[in-house]
């Protein structure tokens, strides 16, 4: 009785105390979906505003085509991580997937472009299974198994490729064509990627198996005693995490043309960035695919953007670590100011 | 739930419970390296008892609910429900045999919500087998009516109180629907109308035809809630009996094995001069206007209901929270807002009521946590050489009569009573002039809590001020010379020790009667 009396005193007489911190709370709640977009919005206005050429189609097509590469291995790569886990083999599986992909053509003259995309796939599952088994299974640290798996993959690739590579010309005109191919200005690939996306944020929100990867990253322990399979979870993750790493090597084959043995070399930093500024917390438990996916396209942008106004590469890399760095201490700062808030908004306090 | 009566509960002892036990555990074992934490795990739960299960931290209680819960394989013994031989190999499958875990410390998701912590794992399903997030929100404000309290379930679960994931964790239980619910000390971190609300609904559990095994430190709960009674010591099966054919002497010697004599009170001291002044202290939507002093060799306990306050005018005495308004002194030294520093040099020692996340560092040795605070001290030449450390670590153990295997063992692994130690023992050894303790006993065996109490009269009388929250009435009680009681963030009512009384603590920290305040 006297509990509630308190809940009601504290709302009629401390009003202030109580609208602020929701308000606050409310506003970081959006902020994290589109503070991103925000960022990304005002990069875009100052660079237009010193190079009008920055908005010209052209331009706008080849950010989202890179962006689309690193949105779509970011989709998988935010499975893995929400669940306190992490792939950095994702850039190496993407190029052993789009040298043997693309090298079918050449091996197999008219071999139909969606077994093509399978075998693409079916190289990311073998690399994501192993990953996984050694990870859920094995309970080796997902940073040491996938930093070792970084290293093997790319030597089996260059071990299969040696000096050579696959050319432009030994592609298939259509296959090329998906690289191209534009709706309404917009890349094909690209909106593909973004119904993908869509598909996984879906998936991660709405299902059992999803929320279950939040719930791991958020508290394994709990997660246990909820009797949820983590192991089961967790390896799955990384297959999806693999299963769409080799699916992003044939779309880089189709837009890039050119194939050799460095293929996706140094991705996995870009797209485990991508990840942590788009929002995704890298310890678990909270972010989502589509703050991923902005995050890519933000990191692009600013690639494109200082290339665009003639600043050195250099910059390039030190605004994204700049950025990581933003990311992480925001994510942190709002950690403890959702804390604080919701202590004061909680009516019983801490 | 099936029922959802909230009609008053029979209040007649049930006849002795008839036929088959609905879960029934014979002989079980379990040993984790060299510590043989269960040797005789046996329990009969029937259907409609609400079944006590008491024993000092150590006996094997939490190993057994581990068992029942599915977290660990006992090495022999049986388990059988409703008379079938079962084993429970998983949580998931304890769950679905219809057993529900309460567990003594509240383990959430805190980046999800309250209504998702409540359902992970079973969430309703609508078409597609997608999650149903209506009728999971709708269900959890049901169960959270029940237990009367007002949460959101789509608030984040990051940053709710000890009491309120307790909370959660109690919800979670009642939405299994479960025929066995085990309860680990769920009334801990509760206020006392949380714990009658709770009751309430164990009896309407019972009512419904559940089993109920309690566990709890407070024996008047056991008396007031449960129909018999099971001791376990050393891991092993001592005795069950009738509640009504047991006395609390009897109770606590087969717990202890050995008589213990509650200290009362000594002799109220006199205090010394002013310790601790605090001066019309406030904090935004937490209190306003607290003022008080303690004098030297004082023990001055702050009662009210959880979320009166009291912790927060603790945390913001240490300086862990700054305060919006006025003014606190030690030995008529000002201690800064928000500087915890500040407050240690002025002799400051604080012991929180978190001891797992606030208190110490869990994955740190006995020694380094025991020398944590007081590292300034043992350091050479900016230097910490550990031989230094475990001598005064070890120093400081043997005054505690801390029970350990090595110093350099994880405090993780020992039990809740000698962590809380380890946690006195970190401050006494810097000799505070003024010492804060939040819930200084709570999950600790009656054994270790007697000690604790010694520590702190025996510290009140080497002239140390003590300024003590606690829920436990009677604790309060026994050791306070003075009794400050505040009810919605405010100051309400004192008390001297001598004429204090449950009643009159009860009345003023919930309002129901006008007291004359002080």
């Amino acid at each position: 009785m006297s509990l509630s009396l308190h809940r009601q005193d504290t709302a009629a007489s401390g009003s202030a105390v109580v609208e602020n911190p929701r308000r606050l709370v409310d506003t970081i709640f959006r902020i994290r979906e589109f503070g991103i977009i925000a960022v990304l919005v005002g990069f875009v206005a100052i660079t237009t505003a010193l190079q009008h050429r920055f908005l010209e189609a052209q331009n706008v097509k080849f950010i989202l085509l890179d962006a689309t590469i690193f949105a779509l291995l970011a989709l998988g790569e935010t499975m893995v991580v929400v669940s306190r886990e992490v792939d950095l083999s994702v850039g190496s599986v993407l190029g052993i997937s789009a040298y043997i992909s693309a090298n079918l053509f050449g091996q197999f003259h008219g071999i139909p472009i969606p077994l093509v995309f399978a075998v693409g796939i079916a190289i990311g599952v073998v690399c994501g299974t192993v990953n996984g088994a050694i990870t859920a299974v094995g309970r080796v640290p997902s940073l040491v198994v996938t930093l070792a798996t970084l290293y093997i993959i790319r030597g089996i690739d260059v071990l299969i490729v040696g000096g050579g590579q696959v050319v432009v010309s030994s592609l298939p005109d259509s296959f090329v064509a998906i690289g191209q191919s534009t709706l309404a200005g917009i890349p094909d690939v690209t909106i593909a990627v973004a119904v993908l996306i869509a598909a996984g944020a879906y998936y991660l929100r709405s299902f059992r198996s999803g929320r279950e990867l939040y719930a791991i990253g958020s508290n394994p322990e709990a997660a246990r005693l909820a009797g949820i399979p983590t192991a089961k979870r967790i390896f799955t993750s990384f297959v999806l995490s693999g299963a769409i790493a080799g699916l992003a090597g044939v779309v880089w084959a189709a837009y890039y043309g050119t194939v050799d043995s460095t293929a996706g070399t140094g991705y996995e930093l870009t797209v485990v960035s991508a990840v942590v500024v788009g929002g995704v917390a890298i310890f678990g438990g909270s972010g989502s695919v589509v703050g991923a996916a902005f995050g890519a396209l933000l990191l692009e942008t600013i690639n494109t953007a200082l290339y665009v106004l003639g600043i050195s590469a250099f910059w390039d890399q030190a605004i994204a670590g700049f950025l990581l760095i933003c990311a992480i201490t925001l994510d942190h700062g709002i950690t403890l100011t959702l804390t604080s808030a919701l202590r004061r908004r909680s009516p019983r306090g801490a | 739930m099936a029922q959802h009566d909230t009609s008053p509960d029979p209040t007649v002892q049930p006849p002795p419970p008839p036929g088959l036990p609905v879960l029934s555990v014979h002989g079980l074992q379990k040993t984790f390296g060299a510590v043989r934490a269960l040797v005789d795990g046996s329990i009969d739960l029937f259907a409609g008892e609400a079944h006590a299960l008491l024993g000092e931290n150590g006996a094997g209680k939490s190993t057994l609910v581990k068992i029942l819960a599915g977290v660990h394989r006992p090495d022999a013994g049986a388990i059988y429900i409703d008379g079938r031989r079962t084993v429970l190999d998983d949580p998931g499958a304890a769950r679905d045999a219809g057993i529900a875990i309460i567990y003594q410390e509240p383990n959430l998701f805190p980046d999800l919500s309250i209504a998702e912590n409540v359902f992970m794992g079973r969430q309703p399903l609508r078409r597609g087998r997608r999650i149903d997030t209506s009728a999971m929100h709708d269900k959890v404000a049901a169960v959270l009516d029940r237990l009367g309290v007002r949460l959101d379930p789509g608030r984040i679960s990051r940053g709710l109180s000890i009491a309120d994931q307790q909370i959660v964790e109690i919800a979670k239980a009642l939405t299994l629907d479960a025929r066995v619910i085990v309860m680990d000390e769920p009334t801990a971190a509760l206020s006392a109308i949380e714990v009658e609300r709770l009751f309430r609904v164990v009896r309407s559990l019972r009512a419904g035809g559940a089993a109920v095994l309690f566990i709890s430190h407070r024996l008047e709960e056991v008396y007031t809630l449960c129909q018999r009674v099971t001791v376990m010591r050393d891991g092993a099966h001592v005795v069950t009996k009738p509640i009504n054919g047991i006395t609390s002497d009897e109770i606590v010697r087969a717990m202890v094995g050995r008589d213990v004599v509650n200290r009362e009170a000594g002799t109220r001291r006199q205090g010394g001069q002013i310790v601790l002044d605090v001066q019309r202290l406030s904090r935004e939507g937490d209190f306003a206007d607290v003022t008080f002093q303690i004098r030297a060799g004082e023990i001055v306990s702050l009662a009210g209901l959880v979320g009166a306050g009291r912790s927060e005018v603790a945390c913001t005495i240490f300086g862990i929270e700054r305060r919006d308004a006025g003014s606190v002194a030690v030995d008529g030294v000002p201690l800064k807002s928000g500087s915890p520093d500040v407050a240690m040099a002025a002799g400051v020692g604080f012991v929180p009521e978190d001891r797992r996340q606030q208190g110490l560092v869990m994955s740190m040795s006995v020694a380094g946590n025991i020398a944590l605070a007081s590292l300034a001290r043992l350091r050479r030449h900016g230097l910490i050489r550990s031989s230094v450390e475990r001598t005064f670590a070890a120093d400081w153990a043997a005054r505690l009569q801390l029970k350990y295997g090595r110093l350099t063992d994880e405090v993780s692994t020992l039990s809740g009573g000698n962590q809380q130690k380890i946690v006195l023992a970190k401050w006494l050894s810097r000799a505070p002039k003024l010492l804060i303790v939040d819930e200084p006993t709570r999950g600790i065996d009656i054994g270790t809590k007697a000690e604790v109490h010694r520590l702190l009269l025996d510290l009140a009388d080497s002239g140390v001020a003590v300024l003590m929250i606690s829920s436990e009435l009677p604790e309060v009680l026994r050791l306070s010379d003075r009794i400050l009681v505040m009810r919605e963030g405010r100051l309400v009512a004192e008390f001297s020790g001598a004429e204090a009384t449950e009643e009159g603590v009860v009345a003023a920290a919930t309002g129901q009667h006008v007291v004359a305040s002080a």
